[in-house]
């Protein structure tokens, strides 16, 4: 990891409220793997004090990473105006990513998103296509899930790899009428091979609870990348605590989102 | 230029530390920061036992600062000595080590391990944590029928507790004793005498101060423990004052803390009287702060031309 001044390359909203910044970080974009995060320091005065997480949503050429981001507050309201050319304190890359099983080819990943929880998954789309034999192509189904029409993100972003993408809108506007975790049970009817079928979801809390509640009965291997609040991102404020299941011993032990994580086996959370 | 001094028998080459539970075991910031440059480094708090922490969320940012409500997350003083300790041992800076307890007898037990550990240099008694609750103090103490009515109650909120619990540990070590003290209290200053009085080599101050937030649209606390422990540049002004406070009022040294985030912020603790200064809530921005704030440190030294540091301590003006 490495705490670096990015320039902005990029900072644009690409849909209600939904914004893309790209920066350069060659020591970051050079060893950064799918799922793992960036704490970014929105502003260097000291309100708001501290850094903001986000998932590295894309790198391109080894030179500069791209991350994905919803206004949700003043730290990201603040992000927003931020101009391209000037300079972001950037940290990373940090935590654990998502594990691509070396038996890659035989299996079929489905990627779950919520909302701006694609962040992370467009990353790991283009990676599992990178990894995969030609010979044996495999086919990367992605499931959408958002609001409304309008909120649906990275449609195309999977579609120019190839991947199978279904959506689903609360409010039915598009797709499937109801949450991702209801289309994703639907997509389970009709896949063929379930047992070679890895779930790689991220989104908020409920919709990854449902998924891995489904996964665990269908017998599916699943990741979901967490999201806690946090301060320091390195594991020493041990704010961002998740609780997992302790074999043995104990009834539970906290490990970190920014360490351990931010991808957890599915069936180690205990969702409470 | 002269940027050493010394608190009980360690000797700092410069006054910046960083403040417990801010920077774990100093693994954690490995490459983010040249570890050697530090005076001293602070351990996070460690207890007898392995305590797991308190419930999400322990985090909430607040204007110019944050809330935490960890809990004293820690693996306990035998998973310290084995898994910690030595990666500290090595990095050749003074090694401070932060304890707490819920009895006199569990901080004389922790002390007693770390007095075999010739690495230690140092033990900050933190009698301060606002988010644990330590009844067992609230029996012994003599003011009984305050202590019933005390929720939250501190060791470092009680003159008397903390007058013992210093004096327990003392009879166990010669290491530098630094108490770390609350700001959660009428008069501070009693306390801070009463920790002296014990034994104690420096005091350290302020801990975090309670605070809460609340989610207006759900109507819920913020912090899953409903209070947390307040700090960054947003109690500054208020530690400050306390610092002064103590700093006039007794003999052995003072460790300055509170929302300092650069170098005039620590140049301002030592002119309230601090010898040396603690990093906390700063590092979780910024994890290489440290090696700034010394350098801000130098160059005010440089551009007013002193020589030692020794000379702006409790150099505080009037008209």
């Amino acid at each position: 990891m490495k705490d670096i001044k990015a320039k902005i390359l990029f900072n644009e909203e690409i849909g209600l409220s939904y914004f893309k910044m790209e920066l350069r970080a060659p020591e970051i974009a050079q060893i950064a793997q799918p799922g793992q995060f960036v704490q970014v320091r929105c502003t260097n005065t000291l309100d708001p004090l501290l850094r903001r997480p986000f998932s590295v949503h894309r790198v391109r050429s080894l030179q500069s990473i791209e991350i994905l981001y919803e206004i949700v507050g003043r730290g990201t309201e603040i992000l927003a105006k931020r101009k391209e050319g000037e300079f972001i304190d950037v940290l990373g890359p940090l935590g654990n990513g998502f594990t691509i099983p070396s038996e890659v080819e035989g299996r079929t990943p489905i990627l779950i998103a919520g909302g701006i929880g694609v962040a992370p998954l467009v990353f790991l789309a283009e990676k599992l296509r990178e990894i995969r034999n030609p010979k044996s192509k495999i086919q990367i189904i992605v499931l959408l899930g958002a609001k409304t029409k309008e909120s649906i993100l990275c449609e195309k972003d999977f579609k120019k790899i190839g991947a199978e993408v279904h959506i689903a809108t609360d409010d039915g506007t598009r797709g499937y009428n109801g949450f991702v975790s209801e289309l994703f049970k639907r997509i389970l009817r009709t896949t063929h091979h379930a047992s070679r079928i890895t779930i790689y979801a991220c989104g908020p809390h409920p919709m990854l609870r449902e998924i891995a509640e489904i996964s665990k009965e269908k017998n599916l291997d699943c990741q979901v990348s967490v999201e806690e609040k946090m301060a320091c991102g390195i594991g020493t404020c041990l704010g961002c605590a998740v609780k997992v299941i302790r074999r043995g011993g104990e009834e539970f032990i906290y490990k970190l989102a920014c360490k351990d994580g931010p991808v957890f086996d599915a069936e180690e959370i205990i969702w409470d | 230029m002269g940027l050493d001094i010394r608190i009980g028998k360690i000797k700092l080459k410069n006054p910046v530390m960083v403040a417990s539970g801010t920077f774990g075991y100093a693994k954690e910031v490995e490459g983010l920061i040249d570890l050697r440059k530090l005076g001293a480094i602070v351990t996070k708090t460690i207890t007898l036992k392995k305590r797991p922490g308190n419930i999400m969320p322990r985090i909430c940012e607040t204007a110019s600062g944050m809330l935490n409500s960890i809990g004293l997350q820690n693996e306990g003083i035998e998973d310290f000595i084995e898994e910690k300790l030595p990666y500290l041992s090595k990095i050749g800076v003074p090694l401070i080590v932060s304890i707490s307890g819920e009895t006199i007898k569990e901080f004389c037990e922790l002390s007693k391990i770390l007095d075999n550990e010739k690495a230690v240099k140092g033990i900050e008694l933190n009698i301060s944590c606002p988010n644990i609750k330590v009844s067992a103090f609230a029996k012994a103490s003599a003011d009984r029928r305050r202590s019933q009515f005390t929720v939250h109650s501190l060791i470092a909120q009680d003159k008397s507790a903390t007058y013992e619990v210093v004096r327990g540990v003392r009879r166990t070590t010669d290491k530098t004793l630094i108490t770390k003290l609350s700001p959660n209290v009428t008069d501070i200053v009693e306390i801070a005498q009463a920790a002296c009085k014990g034994g104690s080599d420096a005091i350290s101050l302020v801990n975090t101060f309670f605070g809460m937030a609340i989610d207006i649209h759900t109507k819920m606390p913020r912090l899953g423990n409903i209070i947390g422990g307040l700090s960054g540049p947003c109690i500054k002004p208020l530690a400050l004052k306390m610092v002064w406070e103590v700093a006039k009022a007794i003999e052995k040294p003072v460790i300055g803390m509170g929302g300092i985030m650069d170098g005039d912020d620590a140049i301002e603790f030592m002119i309230a009287g601090a010898k040396a200064v603690q990093i906390g809530t700063a590092n979780f921005v910024e994890p290489g702060i440290c090696e700034k704030i010394i350098k801000g440190i130098e160059e005010y030294l440089k551009k007013n031309k002193i020589k030692d540091i020794g000379k702006i301590l409790g150099n505080l003006q009037s008209k």
